[in-house]
């Protein structure tokens, strides 16, 4: 059957919004979480602190933002909007976020019934969540490789998902009843799958066409286009191989497979930095610079990955797994979104009040929905965050600066968001007041 | 060969650079090369809209019978991206900087997604409906529009 294609611009805006509106509180939470406990939370990844602030940021920032603007971009790239929008969201985005309170409650509090709690709110959110995706994603008729790249991506989530409900259950039973897996191994394949397969691939997917699409820099190489999710997925299925006996677990393999994903990473880094030096437009808005400082600490995370396999004395520390971690999700993942919001967020804007027949009247453009000063102040303060946060896992003494900066860059990107769709309630009403005057006084003419 | 699935994308490129010539201009203050750089930007994007809306669409909604499916979509935001065109126009008649560099953001973006739609769904979909027909179509195309660089 040929797939309906609706060329649909767009979900309702709510559908988006509601996430995005959500996503930096948890971040700002996780900023409290830090500036409360103090320096032992930065001090091992296995803290109880380190392990709530984490999950605040990966499940409550991140995912929340993630699965908003996919649920939008798949318009886009697929041509097909998804099923129900409007009952997808409504279903997932409270789910995620009781999920996410729970899972950082259970880690926080050592409470092995809210694991169980957020394993099973999970599965129901995510469960949905994909199901839904996967339908859009395989049904379209839509040709390029960011599709397949997204494709893996979901794959990526479903896996994480599948680990991490497995890791709630075995934290969440009594020991006599919790089954009898491997800890440790299962840990490390989730987070692999969590940031590589899922966060990492979908920055991909989305990159190949919003990199050109922003600054107009030529595209990424073709065979790079290929290799790099396809290297990706492979390191992640040899890395997923600890899990069962065999070579899997030896130490020499681990390291060599997590090398070749690392490398993989930072050649990533490293192209993008370059594509966006050879842009056409030659104008540095912030969003371009918040894809940089992502990329750069990309670029950071693969040198120092390796100066942790160099020098192993290094490497041994429980504060480099931190040192990584800060590199990864402040500074990849959290600068990415935060520049993307900054871009689909004015323009989605724009978009929906155009659809509500603003044509009468004038519209604010893109670049008067969030002021720009009030964009770059956020971003300078969130690099400074992140610099304040690698600071404090060398120097513990800085761990409160360093969470309190994160905390007040999140309020301010929550103040920035909330702004840009108050811009929109604004002008929707007045299109709508417009629109209901021209009727009346047709019906008057009448 | 010129295959309008050929002619259409390189075409998008060369009107990405028109319209950052024009931009850059605004940007210098410029307005003495902004207004023609401008000018000539305007002039190939419509008739790039043109040449799809006269040539490559119906010959894709005659083929398959579509005429509300995705060309109807592609037709209104071809209207979207003329109305901004017409506020870029008035700022620069303007001298009006500020508001050209905003109205150009919005269409930027428009025209992208437009582009992405059409470059990844919308003519592979012609190419398969139109066989043989193609290469005839490719070259009334070509002929409509100004040649990039490459």
């Amino acid at each position: 059957m040929q797939p309906t294609l609706s060329f649909e611009q767009a979900p309702p805006i709510s559908v988006p919004y509601r996430f995005f509106l959500t996503a930096p509180l948890f971040g700002a939470a996780a900023g409290l979480v830090l500036a409360l406990l103090g320096p032992e939370t930065l001090q091992s990844r296995w803290s109880p602190g380190a392990l709530a602030m984490t999950h605040l940021i990966v499940v409550d920032f991140m995912l929340q933002a993630m699965c908003g603007s996919l649920l939008q971009f798949v318009a886009v790239v697929a041509g097909a909007n998804i099923w129900r929008p409007r009952l997808v969201a409504a279903v997932v985005h409270p789910l995620i976020t009781a999920g996410a309170i729970f899972l950082a409650s259970a880690f926080l509090f050592e409470q092995p019934v809210l694991f169980l709690l957020a394993a099973l709110v999970f599965v129901a959110a995510l469960g949905t969540f994909l199901t839904v995706m996967a339908v859009a994603l395989l049904r379209t008729p839509a040709r390029g490789m960011s599709i397949h790249v997204l494709r893996l991506a979901v794959f990526g989530l479903l896996v994480t998902v599948v680990l991490g409900a497995s890791l709630a259950i075995t934290l969440g039973l009594p020991e006599d009843l919790s089954p009898d897996w491997p800890v440790l191994a299962l840990v490390n394949v989730h987070v692999a799958w969590g940031l590589g397969g899922w966060a990492l691939m979908l920055v991909i997917g989305v990159s190949y066409l919003v990199v050109p699409m922003f600054q107009l820099t030529p595209a990424y190489p073709v065979l790079l286009t290929r290799a790099l999710p396809a290297g990706l997925f492979l390191v992640l299925c040899l890395w997923t191989l600890q899990l069962v006996p065999g070579p899997g677990g030896a130490p020499a393999w681990q390291s060599g497979v997590a090398l070749a994903g690392v490398l993989l990473a930072g050649s990533y880094a490293v192209t993008t930095l370059w594509l966006q030096s050879r842009r056409r437009r030659r104008q540095a808005d912030v969003t371009l610079k918040l894809w940089r400082g992502a990329m750069l600490s990309l670029a950071a995370f693969a040198l120092s990955w390796i100066a942790f396999e160099a020098w192993p004395s290094l490497g041994e520390s429980p504060r480099a797994s931190v040192w990584l971690g800060v590199l990864a999700l402040p500074g990849l993942f959290f600068s990415v979104i935060t520049g993307m919001l900054y871009k689909i967020m004015p323009f989605l804007n724009w978009l929906h009040l155009q659809q509500q027949g603003g044509t009468g009247m004038p519209l604010p453009n893109m670049k008067q929905m969030i002021p720009e000063a009030s964009m770059r102040g956020q971003m300078r303060l969130h690099f400074a965050a992140l610099g304040l946060l690698l600071a404090a896992v060398v120097w513990p003494a800085l761990t409160l600066p360093a969470g309190l900066a994160f905390t007040a860059s999140c309020l301010w990107l929550e103040r920035n968001l909330v702004g840009a769709a108050r811009v929109y309630a604004r002008f929707r009403d007045s299109v709508r007041a417009a629109a209901a005057s021209r009727a009346a006084a047709h019906s008057d003419h009448a | 060969m010129s295959l309008p699935t050929q002619v259409l994308p390189d075409h998008h490129r060369h009107c990405d650079d028109l319209f950052v010539a024009a931009e850059e201009s605004v940007q210098r203050s410029d307005w003495a090369a902004a207004a023609p750089a401008f000018a000539r930007f305007r002039d190939q994007m419509q008739a790039h809209f043109e040449a799809e809306e006269a040539v490559l669409f119906p010959a894709f909604e005659a083929a398959t019978g579509m005429s509300a499916g995705p060309t109807e979509m592609m037709r209104y935001e071809h209207e979207q991206m003329r109305s901004l065109l017409a506020q870029l126009a008035a700022a620069c008649a303007a001298r009006d900087g500020d508001t050209y560099g905003g109205v150009a953001e919005t269409l930027l973006m428009l025209m992208q997604q437009h582009n992405m739609k059409e470059e990844n769904i919308l003519y592979p979909m012609c190419d398969q409906a139109l066989g043989a027909e193609a290469e005839r179509l490719g070259a009334t195309i070509g002929a409509m529009l100004e040649p990039g660089k490459t």
